[in-house]
This record gives C-alpha cells, sequence and structure tokens, in this order.
C-alpha cells in the first residue's frame, strides 16, 4: 500500500480507537453511576486508546520509511555476482541507478546485462514484498495498539496523567527540533568539509590567495589542480559588506532617531510601515534591481566621470544590500532607543540642552551597547545575503579593495559550486561546504556576541 | 558679581544661534535619513512596475489559417502518432504566407515565419482536436506573436523611439503594414498566467511555478506551525529552568539569524544525499523552509503566549483544571490570533526565499506544471532568478511581471497579519 493511503488507514484506525475506548468508558461507568466515578473523563480514555493506536505504528513507519531503501539496495548488492560488485562509491551509485532505471523500464531490457536485468527484477519483488510487509506489520502494530487501548480501559486508569505525559514529551521534541536543526547543519557542514580538508590542507584553503576552483577533468589539462585560497572571497565578502554597512547604518541609525525623537505620531505610524516593507520585499527582487538597474546606473554615471566602472561592481550590490538592511538596523534601533528610560531625557532638557544635544550625549551613549548588537546583527545579515550578491556581483575572484571593480562573495562561490551538475566527490562540490562552514561560524559567533551584548543591555534598563 | 553672571548669560546667549542651528541640521539629517529610506521603496516600485506593466500585455496577429490536411500530413485525426507528427507550424507559415504573398527570397521567408511565435502550432493543434469538423475549412484566428515583434511592437511610441533589436527593417515594414490593416493587437495577455515555464519568452508563464510555491507553502505551513506552536507552548509554559532549556533557547534565537544558504546546504547534506529524497521537489523544499521559518515562528507564539495574562490560567487552576487543560482549553485559544500572524508572517518569508532552494535543485528548467508534492518543480522567486538571467530582453519584461506578481500575494499575506491582528487580538 503507499505511505499517503498507509497514514490515512491509520488516521482511521485511531479515530476507531478514540470512539470505541470513549463508549466504552461511558457505558462502564454507568453501572458505578455516571461518568463523575471515572478517574478521568472519556475524551482522556479515547484519547489514550487513540495515541497506543497510532503513535508506534506511525514511529515503526517512519523508521521503516528511513531505511527500506538502503536496506534494499545493499541486499540486492550482495546478491550480484563477484564481477559486478562495485569498486568505488561512484561505481555504486552508477549500478544501482541503471538498475533502478531497468526496473522503472526507462532502460530498455533488450541489450541490457542480464545479470542487470536479473537484478532489476529483483529489485520490484523486494520492494513489492516490503510494502506488503510493512504495511501489514504497520497496520498490525495499530490493531493491537487499538485493542490493548481498549481492554485498558477501566474507572482507575489514569488516563489523563498518561495522556498528558505524553502531549508534554510531544512538546518537548517539537522544542528540540530547533537543536537537532543546528545539530544537523554544523554536522552536515563539518563531515563535508572534512574531506575537502583532507585533499586539501586547511592553512591552503585559508590564507591561499588564488580562487579558481575548476578542476580539468583529465590530470593533463591547463589547471587541472584548481586552487582554493578563500581569502579573495572573504575580501570581497567584505568588501560588499562594508559598503551595505556604510548605506544601512547612518541611514537606518538617522531614520531611527528621527521617528524616536521628533516626529509626530502620525507621521511615525505612516514612515515606519512604509520603511518597513523594504524587509518584506524578496532579496531575489532587490538582486533584479541591483543587476538591471543600479549596475548600469552606475556604469554610465561613472563612464560619464571618466571611472571605469565594472557592470558587476562591488558598490551595486552593496549599495542595494545596505537599502535591503536599513529597516533592519532601523528597527533594532528603535527598540534599543526606547527602551533608554525617560528620566534620563527629562535630566538632560532639564539642563537646558536642546533635543540634539540630548540625542547625541545622554540617549546615543546610553543606547550604544544595543546599536553595536544591532549592527552587529546587521553585519552577518549582509555576510550571509545570497540572491543579490549572486545576481549583482561577479564570480570572479579578484583580489581588490577597489569598490568599482568585480569580486566575489563567499554565498555567491557555494551557489555557483552547488547549482548544475555535482559530483560528490570533487573538492570543488565539497569547497562548497566548506565555505558553508565559514559562513556558518563567523555568523554564529557575530549572532552569539550581538544577542549577548543586547540582552545585557536590556537588563540594564529593566 | 554681576559682570560674571552676565558674562555667563552672553557667553550662554551667544551660543544660542550655534547650537540652534546644530539642533536643526542633525533633524534635516534625519528627515535625509528618513526621505532616503522611503525615496529607494518608490524607487524600487515605480522601477519595476515601469519595467512589467507591459508584460500583461501580449501581441497577437491576425492571420487566415486554413486546416490544410496536406500540409499538415494528416489522413486520420483519431491517429496519435500522426497528429504528434503533424506539421501545425507549417499551417501558420501558409497563413502567413498568402498575408504577404511577394516575400519569396529564402531568407526573408524565415524572417516572415518568425513573426508568429513557434508555440502557435500547438494552438493550433489543441484547437483541431477539439474542433475535428474544422479540418479542411479556413478560419480567421488571433495568434500570438513572437517576443521581438511583442517588445518592438509595444516599444512604439514610446520616448526613446522604438526598441527594434533583433527585428530587422523588413519586418518592421511587415508590421506597420499589419498594423494598417488593423490585424495586430495588444491583447490580455492569458499565458502569461496559464503556462509553465519555457525558453521562449511569449510563451512562458509563471502558473508552473506559483503551483510550485503552493505545494511548499503547503508542506512548510503544515510542518511548521504546528512544531513553532508546540515548542512556544512548551517553552512558555513547562519548561523548567534549566540548561537544557537554555540551550533551546539560544538555539532558536542564533537559528533565527543563520543565512538562508546553510539551511540549503543541510537540506542538500541531509535530505537529499543521506535520505535520498528526490531533487527538484516541493516536499525538500518545504522541508527546508520548515526548518528556516520555525525560529520565526517560535518567536512569535512565544510573545502571544506571553501575551495572556497570568489572571486567566490562574482562574483555571483554580477551578481544577491540570497545567495541560490551561493551555489547551484557555492559553492557546486566546493566544491564537497572534500566533497565526506569526504563521502568516513566517509563510510571507517562505515564499520570498530563493536561496536555500537552489541548493536543493529547485532551480531546474521546468515546463510542466507540477501536480502534487513530488513532482520536479520551481517556486515563484526562482522563476524570477531564472528569468532574470536569460538573455532575452523580453523577459525582463516578464521578470518584473512575474516580480509584481510575487509582490502582490506577499502584500496581501502581510495585510492579512494587519488585519488579522486588529481585529482579533485582545488588548487586556
Amino acid at each position: 500500500m503507499q505511505t499517503a493511503n498507509l497514514v490515512i488507514v491509520l488516521l482511521a484506525l485511531s479515530a476507531v480507537a478514540y470512539l470505541l475506548a470513549h463508549n466504552r468508558s461511558v457505558s462502564l461507568s454507568r453501572p458505578l453511576g455516571g461518568i463523575r466515578h471515572l478517574h478521568s473523563l472519556p475524551f482522556y480514555y479515547g484519547m489514550h486508546a487513540t495515541i497506543w493506536c497510532a503513535l508506534p505504528a506511525i514511529l515503526l513507519l517512519a523508521l521503516w520509511l528511513m531505511f527500506d531503501d538502503p536496506v534494499i539496495s545493499a541486499a540486492l548488492l550482495n546478491g550480484l555476482p563477484e564481477s559486478h560488485q562495485p569498486v568505488t562509491v561512484a561505481d555504486h551509485n552508477l549500478l544501482l541507478n541503471s538498475i533502478e532505471n531497468i526496473a522503472s523500464g526507462a532502460l530498455s531490457r533488450e541489450g541490457a546485462d542480464p545479470v542487470l536485468v536479473h537484478a532489476a527484477d529483483q529489485l520490484a519483488k523486494m520492494r513489492n514484498i516490503g510494502s506488503y510487509l510493512a504495511t501489514a506489520v504497520v497496520l498490525s502494530l495499530g490493531v493491537l495498539g487499538l485493542g490493548w487501548g481498549w481492554v485498558k480501559v477501566s474507572p482507575q486508569l489514569p488516563a489523563r496523567q498518561q495522556v498528558e505525559k505524553v502531549f508534554k514529551i510531544m512538546l518537548l521534541s517539537c522544542a528540540c527540533v530547533a537543536i537537532f536543526t543546528t545539530l544537523g547543519i554544523l554536522l552536515s557542514v563539518l563531515f563535508e568539509s572534512m574531506r575537502f580538508f583532507k585533499s586539501i590542507p586547511v592553512t591552503d584553503f585559508l590564507f591561499g590567495t588564488e580562487w579558481s576552483p575548476q578542476m580539468a577533468i583529465r590530470a593533463d589539462q591547463v589547471g587541472s589542480s584548481g586552487s582554493f585560497g578563500a581569502i579573495p572571497l572573504f575580501v570581497g565578502t567584505l568588501l560588499i559588506s562594508m559598503i551595505a554597512m556604510l548605506v544601512a547604518v547612518p541611514v537606518g541609525l538617522m531614520s531611527a532617531l528621527y521617528l524616536a525623537e521628533y516626529a509626530s505620531p502620525k507621521f511615525r505610524g505612516l514612515a515606519k510601515p512604509t520603511l518597513e516593507i523594504l524587509a518584506g520585499i524578496p532579496t531575489v527582487v532587490y538582486g533584479f534591481f541591483a543587476a538591471l538597474t543600479v549596475a548600469p546606473f552606475l556604469r554610465q554615471s561613472g563612464e560619464s566621470m571618466g571611472l571605469q566602472v565594472s557592470s558587476e561592481s562591488a558598490l551595486a550590490a552593496g549599495l542595494v544590500m545596505g537599502v535591503m538592511i536599513i529597516p533592519f538596523v532601523s528597527s533594532l534601533a528603535d527598540d534599543v532607543i526606547n527602551a533608554v528610560p525617560q528620566s534620563l531625557r527629562d535630566g538632560s532638557l532639564g539642563l537646558g540642552a536642546t533635543k540634539s544635544e540630548t540625542i547625541k550625549q545622554v540617549i546615543f551613549p546610553a543606547a550604544l551597547p544595543g546599536i553595536v548588537g544591532g549592527v552587529l546583527l546587521a553585519v552577518s545579515r549582509a555576510i550571509g545575503e545570497t540572491m543579490i550578491v549572486v545576481m549583482a556581483a561577479g564570480l570572479a575572484a579578484q583580489l581588490t579593495l577597489n569598490p568599482l571593480e568585480t569580486v566575489t562573495t563567499v554565498t555567491v562561490q557555494i551557489v555557483t559550486l552547488l547549482v548544475g551538475d555535482q559530483e560528490f566527490d570533487s573538492p570543488k562540490t565539497l569547497a562548497a561546504f566548506a565555505l558553508g562552514l565559514m559562513l556558518f561560524l563567523v555568523t554564529l559567533v557575530l549572532n552569539f556576541i550581538a544577542l549577548r551584548v543586547v540582552k545585557k543591555y536590556r537588563e540594564q534598563y529593566d | 558679581m554681576t559682570e560674571i553672571k552676565r558674562s555667563h548669560a552672553e557667553t550662554i546667549q551667544r551660543s544660542l544661534s550655534k547650537r540652534y542651528r546644530a539642533e536643526k541640521r542633525f533633524r534635516a539629517y534625519g528627515m535625509m535619513a528618513i526621505a532616503l529610506g522611503l525615496l529607494c521603496v518608490a524607487l524600487l516600485f515605480v522601477d519595476i512596475i515601469g519595467k512589467g506593466h507591459k508584460a500583461f500585455l501580449e501581441t497577437s496577429i491576425q492571420v487566415d489559417v486554413t486546416y490544410d490536411a496536406e500540409v499538415l500530413g494528416i489522413t486520420d485525426l483519431q491517429n496519435k502518432q500522426q497528429v504528434a507528427l503533424a506539421d501545425f507550424q507549417g499551417l501558420v507559415k501558409k497563413a502567413l504566407q498568402k498575408k504577404f504573398p511577394d516575400v519569396s527570397k529564402r531568407k526573408e521567408k524565415r524572417e516572415l515565419f518568425s513573426l508568429i511565435s513557434s508555440g502557435a502550432g500547438y494552438e493550433l493543434r489543441e484547437r483541431l482536436l477539439r474542433h475535428p469538423e474544422l479540418m479542411g475549412q479556413t478560419e480567421t484566428l488571433w495568434l500570438i506573436a513572437d517576443d521581438d515583434v511583442d517588445t518592438y511592437y509595444k516599444s512604439i511610441g514610446s520616448k526613446g523611439g522604438a526598441f527594434t533589436g533583433r527585428t530587422s527593417e523588413l519586418r518592421q515594414g511587415w508590421i506597420d503594414q499589419l498594423e494598417q490593416e488593423g490585424a495586430i493587437k495588444l491583447g490580455f495577455n492569458t499565458t502569461f498566467f496559464t503556462s509553465g515555464d519555457s525558453r521562449e519568452p511569449e510563451q512562458a508563464g509563471i502558473w508552473g511555478a506559483a503551483m510550485g510555491s503552493l505545494f511548499t507553502l503547503v508542506v512548510t505551513l503544515t510542518l511548521s506551525f504546528p512544531i513553532g506552536v508546540s515548542a512556544a507552548v512548551y517553552l512558555e509554559e513547562f519548561a523548567p529552568k534549566n540548561r537544557w532549556t537554555d540551550l533551546i533557547e539560544v538555539n532558536i534565537n542564533n537559528l533565527a539569524a543563520v543565512p538562508s544558504i546553510i539551511f540549503g546546504l543541510l537540506g542538500l547534506a541531509i535530505f537529499i544525499n543521506f535520505f535520498q529524497v528526490p531533487r527538484s521537489v516541493p516536499l525538500v523544499g518545504g522541508l527546508v523552509l520548515t526548518l528556516m521559518t520555525l525560529p520565526t515562528i517560535i518567536i512569535s507564539s512565544r510573545a502571544a503566549i506571553k501575551a495572556v495574562p497570568p489572571s486567566i490560567r490562574e482562574a483555571a487552576i483554580g477551578v481544577g483544571a491540570s497545567p495541560m487543560q490551561v493551555v489547551l482549553h484557555h492559553v492557546l485559544p486566546l493566544a491564537m490570533p497572534g500566533m497565526l500572524t506569526g504563521a502568516i508572517i513566517g509563510m510571507a518569508q517562505a515564499l520570498g526565499e530563493t536561496a536555500p532552494l537552489l541548493m536543493i535543485g529547485m532551480v531546474a528548467f521546468i515546463v510542466d506544471i507540477p501536480g502534487g508534492f513530488t513532482d520536479p518543480a520551481t517556486v515563484l522567486p526562482v522563476q524570477i532568478f531564472l528569468w532574470a538571467d536569460s538573455p532575452e530582453r523580453a523577459f525582463i519584461e516578464k521578470t518584473s511581471a512575474a516580480i509584481m506578481v510575487l509582490l502582490a500575494f506577499l502584500i496581501m499575506m502581510n495585510t492579512l497579519a494587519v488585519v488579522l491582528r486588529k481585529k482579533l487580538e485582545r488588548r487586556w
């Protein structure tokens, strides 16, 4: 049976379990004098049976789905004669693929290796048996659970406590998804990076100044080794982020200060949501804007001033990224400024300071830690931003600080290395994961410091 | 004594004008910053709308098409193979030749035939299959024009003069002639809303990407909303104050700030390489976006739960409810509007996300309209990215139009969130 159908049947079964157990608890309570003589409400007896019916079966099904394919392919490969045993991982996948294709009919059976045809038949048979087996086992587990839940119903059963315990565990496991995600990210990136660093030394990667990940297919081709010095990428990333910050920090900060301290409530109510539109626009739209409007404009105005501006200049990407980050900086700064106690303002104004003097000499210093935290978060946003740079910045890994030239960034390289055909063993693909690791670590540290600073700052005035 | 006082007052008096000037300057900087921000919003919208509004119209050309069995090479309409091989584009060519009989040179002929899109043949095939009685008849049809013709025709009369691009003077002459005959017109572009991707700009549409986005979002919503709400409930109502809880909180806050492309790497390494889920399908896209939007939903749900006053909880506990009953019967229903708002904002974020989906192969060129969670698909933002990369000039217009559609959806979702918050949220 198909998985979706199986799940539907299981759900129906658990609904039946609910009804049966619910009714049984009600009928058991009748001779005692009503449901108030039960330990729990009938609802909990119903849920108790439902949990017994559905939870083990669904867990088993999930396990089955996870391990079904690897087990079948391992069994399949074991059944192959010695001459067909794969040697490398690539061979292994190729072999499995061709068997798969023969089985699904995408590859003609005639003319194919008879051993493979036989294996394909074997595969179809095993899949068939596997799916029958899964259906039978899962359904019988469901029915068993239903029976157990039904039998257990008795006026003394603490159904509510048990059901609530299961609920609580489910809530806890949902909360733990966040931990597993972080772990998953770390493991997947780390694992592939280790494989990368096996072929390319870490120092070459971190301190090399030449980046050309193109690996030639034959050893005697030009540039067959590829070089993976990531310094140009780091410099490019920093350059673009710096340009973005030069736009976003002053504009974001000043607009937050103006909105918080000067603007009338009406103007604030109008301008703030309008500025926040910028935060809601997808990054791919900014990328399009940068590549098709800002970059040509910069190029033309550069030419009219006699400057050579690359059509994929760091400046265009950085400016647009800065615009994207303005609302981010301004809303963070706004929070921080509003957290500064009114008494500080009143004290300063009472001494005769003008509003701007109060802002510059009292509010700003008081809010500085929070603002620094916000700026750090913004920097981590800029470093990790992908679409704008993919669309507007170039691919050429030049080591330059000139914003009018083309630079490339870490995220751009990750995308170019991983989009399209990939072989999973080549350092070229694995390099993307090493870059991902760097990106993850840097943003993690930035975020960690920033969140700490902001939290400390909040506590100061709470 | 009085002299000193006066001099103090004088110093202050004298410095006042300077200080007021500084005050004014500071204020002006603030206004400039806001003006700059607002200008950027305006510029972005004007630019996109200016580039894209014409994509909602398409150029079509009127010709007399004869369903000539000989040209088609069809003897029997029921024969599927014959119909599949039939030269429907030939009908278009014949019709064009009839319209411009004096074109005879090979090269000129080729130019002439490319006035009408290569997709017109498919249109004719559909039409003939639906109305088999048309065989051998002649009818007057509006056929969709080629993208170069479309671009040229739309740009006639614009400020910078017509954009000719690849449209030769010969073709321009024909188009002018058609114009005089009234045989070329601009109509509403239904193709754009009903078809999938295509290499030919005039046949490309966003329906396939929109369906892909829909399937992806359905997966994201069904997973991230329950998980996010459960996590928020646990953290706010049940979690003991210990290291494990701290770890969860730190993780959530950090994940909220992890670059989205990292989630793509996670999806590639875990879902695709480890679990062998097929590439390019909405299921994987949805899973990745679930992990990405989860922190947003958890954080907003926690805020909504926090906003429910403790008196409600105390009252429920006072009449004998268990902690779980307090949450399920009282806190959750009261916090639901806030949670829904958070979920909608999370979905808006997921709808606009591109980078992680590039990693898991949703960037493939897919013509068919996806029909399920495991059909290869692409999503709206990725479609925008793909079109933005295409060299044909007509795709600029299409890209901008697709952006307008995407922004319309996002604005709708955000407005819905705001309305929901205003309508349902209770002030305690």
